[in-house]
């Protein structure tokens, strides 16, 4: 029992285990700060693991051929809005079903990483490493929040920009006002098709920077599994935050932790555990948790309900 | 129907739609082929003979199209009640390692093994996706998203299932265990496979089409098919008319997961991977066949060409890799095809809707 304990102490203690938790929630953040204003206006986008996954191998592409940080982390947004292009234009202009679209990219893309890889000879590397001072030296949190690699600071100012934008701009009314009721929007003169579409350009500029962000921030290296399924519990960590953005942060810290746990857990504990249910662990605790906490929020009221003009 | 003019010139509008983006998704996969280094006729060659040029071939597009119109025709029938379950890829993989759990277990085996090994996997299937049912109906999880889920975690449940010799992991005497998967299925509680000009056709062809037509017929004349397109059309009705919508929702949930279970399980009896289970042993197929759907636009009859199609675009790429050409290259196809199918209807309909809209204006 006492030895249960002591390691259930290492646990909570372990430095190493926020740090990787800071990076395994950071991308999932990325995704879900914009999967959340895509969600707002009424779309539920599970196209952003295509968009992930288009910015992570475009970054890789972009760092390859320039070794410019930055530069390939902008290129790295524009794919995912390429990336998310098709699921706007498809689903809220030509009105196709929007899940038929978004698993279709998601297995797209997936398919068009693994040809075109190898005809890059790709060779990326992890960005520096920036300790914040100050703010570093708090115990356990400060390496975790504030001694990572550069690019993961753009976290800290993707979740504003996102409660900005969605919150204190006249496009950010108008963009709720089109996922709560489309309709009424609709004849007070806001384009609702076009809000949806630019709600989902945005999502895919946020996620294609984080696909960018985790390839040169935490895993450093390409491979077209890094991404595998990280856009899905984005969305889960979206529908857990009941809409929030502050709840859908901590959603994601959450699963961050969970994922963190995975890698950490058999070095902490000094025990191995199953591979299989170690990689199965971040979705068992996605399902578990929405099992719990899922019920008691209210989705935007037209959530998934395509908009077409003259037909309720 | 009676056929105006304008309905005509739409309905032509259409098929050229449809031409026009098929031909379009080619030329892109074409380009994408010719700038990686290939040659887009060679590899056009390869696909039809690994499709059905070659002696043995056609059996082989047959024996992967059987489950796909499987998946097709269970994921229609969730679609129909307005419910999106696109975790067809996992309900696959739990079905056949439901089934695995008979049908490599208990080893002389027998038809009856056989039997109730597929009703376990139907099981299966239907249980995998009954949790989503449960998530949706108890917790407002959208149904979209648990089924994905369920996705990830169905092949790591699978694969753990191959890592216990109490499981399903293939014991052997005297050999490290590394590779996982289990066990071959008892010779006796396997489906039969006629061969017919030299080709392998398994028995799950006929009942895959059997299925489908079933399928198509429940839904379009029986009372339980008009309540679930009522529950489609409109939950609210539905609800008034006494069709409830967490009992038929559910059901449909648990009969398109019990498709994909039963899809899962006639593959492992007919010999799919060598007749043995594994995490990859889904191979897709859940993902193909929820494609097959949504291009079929959930009838079960037109799933039936575009099943086809599919698995020759599946059996050709393996014989891609000899032209010199990734065999991912069918996914990018697969994937362009689909997108490029979801097109024509939705302009054909926004075209329609500008048109009524103009003559609308010119009256006022």
């Amino acid at each position: 029992m006492l030895a249960f304990l002591g390691s259930f102490g290492d646990i909570l203690a372990n430095g190493p285990l926020y740090q990787s938790t800071f990076r395994l929630a950071a991308i999932l953040v990325f995704a879900a700060a914009g999967e959340w204003v895509a969600e707002r206006a009424g779309t539920i986008n599970i196209s952003v693991e295509a968009m992930l996954l288009g910015g992570h191998f475009a970054t890789a592409i972009a760092y390859t051929q320039t070794s410019n940080f930055a530069f390939s982390l902008f290129v790295g947004a524009i794919a995912g809005i390429f990336v998310s292009s098709f699921q706007a234009y498809l689903s809220h202009y030509l009105n196709a079903d929007q899940f038929g679209i978004g698993l279709t990219l998601n297995i797209l893309l997936l398919g068009l990483v693994a040809f075109l890889e190898p005809n890059f000879d790709l060779s990326t590397k992890l960005a520096g490493e920036v300790k914040v001072p100050l703010l570093y030296d708090i115990p356990i949190l400060g390496p975790a929040m504030f001694g990572q690699r550069w690019p993961m600071y753009l976290v800290y100012a993707v979740v504003p920009l996102s409660w900005w934008l969605l919150m204190r701009t006249k496009w950010g009314l108008e963009v709720r006002a089109v996922g709560e009721d489309p309709q009424a929007a609709d004849v007070t003169g806001i384009h609702v098709n076009a809000r949806r579409r630019h709600a989902i350009l945005y999502t895919g500029f946020i996620a294609g920077l984080g696909g960018g962000v985790y390839l040169l921030g935490q895993v450093g290296r390409f491979e077209s599994g890094n991404i595998g399924g990280k856009g899905i519990i984005a969305i889960a960590a979206v529908i857990f935050g009941g809409w929030t953005l502050r709840g859908a942060v901590a959603g994601c810290i959450l699963f961050g932790y969970v994922d963190a746990l995975r890698l950490n857990l058999p070095n902490i504990v000094g025990h191995d555990f199953n591979a299989q249910l170690l990689a199965a662990l971040p979705f068992l605790a996605t399902i578990v948790v929405m099992l719990i906490f899922a019920k008691h929020t209210r989705q935007p009221a037209s959530l998934a309900r395509p908009f077409i003009r003259g037909l309720k | 129907m009676t056929t105006t003019p304008s309905a005509k010139r739409d309905r032509i509008e259409l098929i050229a739609l449809y031409i026009v983006s098929i031909i379009a998704a080619f030329v892109i996969a074409a380009i994408l082929v010719n700038t990686s280094g290939g040659s887009w006729s060679k590899a056009v060659e390869a696909m039809m003979n690994g499709a059905f040029k070659n002696p043995g071939r056609w059996g082989e597009t047959l024996r992967r199209a059987a489950p796909l119109l499987i998946v097709a025709a269970g994921s229609a029938i969730a679609a129909k009640a307005g419910i999106i379950n696109i975790g067809q890829e996992g309900q696959v993989l739990i079905g056949a390692t439901g089934a695995a759990f008979i049908m490599t277990k208990i080893q002389p085996g027998s038809p009856l093994m056989l039997i109730l090994g597929v009703l376990l996997g139907m099981l299966a299937g239907a249980a995998w996706a009954g949790i989503s049912a449960l998530l949706y109906y108890w917790r407002r999880v959208p149904v979209v998203l648990s089924t994905l889920l369920l996705v990830y975690l169905s092949s790591q449940i699978t694969g753990y299932t191959m890592t216990r010799k109490f499981l399903l992991l293939e014991v052997l005497e005297g050999s490290p265990t590394k590779i996982q998967n289990s066990a071959k299925t008892a010779v006796n509680s396997r489906l039969g496979i006629l061969h017919i000009f030299g080709n392998n056709v398994p028995l799950t062809v006929p009942i895959a089409i059997i299925f489908a037509v079933g399928v198509a017929y429940m839904l379009a004349h029986s009372v339980w098919g008009f309540r679930l397109k009522m529950l489609g059309l409109n939950p609210r009705t539905a609800q008034r008319a006494g069709v409830s919508h967490v009992r038929f929702g559910t059901m449909a949930l648990l009969t398109s997961g019990a498709a994909a279970g039963l899809a899962g399980s006639l593959m492992l009896a007919t010999g799919e991977s060598n007749y043995r289970a594994s995490s990859g042993f889904a191979a897709s197929v859940g993902w193909d066949g929820l494609l097959v759907a949504l291009v079929a636009r959930n009838n079960p009859y037109a799933s039936i060409p575009v099943a086809l199609a599919f698995a020759c675009l599946h059996t050709g790429s393996n014989f891609l890799a000899a032209a010199g050409v990734e065999s991912v290259l069918v996914d990018v196809i697969r994937g362009l095809l689909v997108l490029a199918l979801f097109i024509p209807p939705a302009v054909s309909e926004l075209r329609k809707k500008r048109r009524v809209l103009a003559t609308l204006t010119e009256r006022a």
